[in-house]
């Protein structure tokens, strides 16, 4: 087995033990994105003698006889939405194209505290807009099972890092699904915590109420080490949860009995591929051998979910993204006046979905408008995050599957918005009611693509979502098969 | 058709997004059915539903009004399309 299709625990011991070097750990890596990149296309930048330079610190350490921590060395892929200090950071959007941080977000000095090696900044949907990653700017990312297909989206190139070895872990982002989704498409485990539970500090604004950093990994052990190392109150962050956080390694064990699941019965809507949904019901059926309950619960609204959310994200949106006016720093296109200058630049910069986001979000909060559309899109998240509140007094956890479809294949959706659209039905309704869902890899298709299954838990309990998620891992024995 | 001519006219200039007469067409039927798709909306009864802005309960944040360490000058200029003598340089605002 090669270095770069093991896991961070896995690499974690043979660091400590001194039987590899986080240089050749970090070689070994490089050498495999040098075999895959040209197919693949998860990152936007690497950088291999920064890679090696911040081995070389672990290994002064290991050979110092200091004790490392869990991610200390271990290479990693970072979506390119999050600000690294020194580091381009462009959102896959030409109006980004030059922009390198003068700061780091808060995962960023986390990880960086942690002396984790990064490898390079992945590929993604322009501003995180979009389900399939071919919304990007710069370039186009094939799925590491099947090239001819999307990895998902947004995060597509964090979740193709992984799935390819071309990454040990990765940050990625979730506003309606953007790190769900991607991780089932390409056969890794994927978490968006709970909103408030990761800083959004450094991370570019998408939508600001829905928007949350989580960890994409080759198993449940390595999401919740990281998760470990990126949660926790942040005084950059107002809206960040002022919550203990505890050690989600605890939760590794692997035992559901008694545990209350609910099956939304909205969730295995109409549409579904019967390959998706055979899959997830045979997940439940391994649940309920392991001694968990089973009971069928609603959720009445889910219906409005993505109407309620594609008008809500694009009114933030469109407002966040004002900052993008050629005056401070990104790109600039000159015009006679400053007027004309922020219209030309953003005309010019930003691509059609980014594009036609902000005139839906502008339409929805203009005056004669903002009851009608804004408005009531609130009041319906209101009853979404009502439907989870009632279901949760009587179940501990839901699943669902995560996408109503495997992987599709590139230009399949992209020429049809609205039908895209409809692909994140049974992720956005999490981000509207601010709780915790991780995918896990279930099984696949006849065509050899990766399906995922969803676990959906009470604000704040990510650990009952771990252990659920481990206890599946360790019956199944699913994760953390490299691609390609 | 919900979405005038006028509506995108108003929207683009709020957007400073320059759509032009081609284009304008376009846009405006994409909108439309934009709008049609989330109407069902509309069917929801929520006379007496209050908005949700934030999922999770929010509640104002005090801290000390200390003076601590802030960008440097130079770092917080370094993405700047153009500058002069440390100030952001943009066309002519005011008319002399």
């Amino acid at each position: 087995m090669s270095l770069y299709e093991k896991t961070a625990h896995e690499l974690h011991e043979l660091l400590q033990n001194k039987e590899i070097s986080a240089t050749d750990l970090a070689k070994d890596l490089f050498a495999r994105i040098e075999e895959k990149e040209n197919s693949i296309n998860a990152y936007l930048e690497t950088n291999k003698d920064r890679a090696i330079s911040s081995a070389k610190k672990v290994d002064e350490k290991i050979a110092a006889g200091e004790k490392i921590s869990p991610l200390e060395g271990i290479p990693c892929a970072i979506k390119d939405n999050i600000c690294t200090k020194g580091i381009r950071t462009t959102c896959a959007s030409k109006i980004l194209e030059n922009f390198v941080p003068p700061y780091d977000a808060t995962v960023m000095q986390k990880l960086n505290s942690q002396n984790v090696v990064i490898l390079g900044k992945a590929n993604m949907d322009e501003f995180a807009m979009g389900g399939s990653t071919e919304n990007s700017g710069f370039k186009i990312t094939h799925n590491p099972h099947d090239l001819e297909r999307v990895p998902g989206g947004s995060s597509g190139g964090s979740a193709a890092a992984v799935a390819s070895g071309e990454a040990i872990f990765a940050l990625g982002s979730d506003t309606g699904g953007s790190i769900r989704q991607p991780a089932s498409f390409c056969g890794v485990v994927g978490m968006k915590p709970t909103y408030g539970r990761v800083s959004r500090y450094g991370l570019v604004a998408y939508a600001s109420s829905l928007d949350q950093i989580g960890p994409i990994a080759r198993d449940v052990t390595d999401c919740a080490t990281i998760l470990n190392a990126i949660s926790g109150r942040d005084e950059m962050d107002s809206t960040s949860a002022n919550a203990p956080v505890p050690d989600f390694t605890q939760s590794l064990k692997s035992d559901v009995k008694g545990l209350k699941i609910g099956l939304p019965k909205e969730y295995f809507v109409k549409g579904m591929d019967p390959e998706v949904e055979k899959s997830v019901r045979d997940t439940v059926k391994v649940y309920e051998g392991l001694g968990a309950e089973i009971s069928e619960i609603s959720l009445p609204h889910t219906e409005y979910a993505i109407s309620a959310y594609y008008l809500t994200a694009p009114a933030e949106a469109a407002t966040n993204l004002e900052r993008y006016d050629g005056v401070s720093y990104g790109a600039r296109v000159n015009g006679a006046d400053v007027v004309e200058l922020m219209t030309n630049t953003r005309t010019e910069k930003f691509g059609e979905e980014v594009k036609r986001r902000i005139i839906i979000g502008n339409y929805a909060l203009s005056a004669g408008y903002y009851d009608a559309y804004y408005l009531k899109a609130l009041k319906v998240r209101t009853l979404i995050q009502k439907d989870f509140t009632d279901a949760f007094k009587n179940v501990d956890v839901i699943i669902a599957p995560t996408a109503p479809t495997a992987a599709y294949r590139i230009g399949e959706m992209i020429s049809d918005p609205l039908k895209m659209y409809l692909q994140d039905v049974c992720t956005v309704p999490l981000n509207l009611a601010g709780l915790p869902g991780i995918s896990v890899p279930c099984g696949f298709t006849q065509n050899k693509l990766p399906i995922g299954f969803q676990i959906i838990g009470k604000a704040l309990d990510e650990a009952t979502l771990i252990r659920a998620a481990y206890t599946y891992e360790q019956t199944k024995n699913l994760a953390n098969k490299i691609a390609g | 058709m919900k979405v005038t001519e006028k509506d995108i006219k108003t929207v683009a200039s709020l957007s400073r997004l320059r759509i032009n007469e081609e284009e304008s067409g376009e846009v405006m039927e994409q909108l439309d059915r934009f709008l049609n798709y989330v109407e069902n909306l509309q069917s929801v009864d929520t006379s007496k539903i209050e908005p949700t802005t934030y999922a999770l309960p929010m509640q104002n944040v005090f801290r000390e009004d200390e003076v601590k360490p802030s960008l440097d000058r130079e770092l917080a200029l370094s993405n700047a399309p153009l500058k002069e003598d440390g100030y952001f340089k943009v066309p002519r605002v005011l008319e002399e």
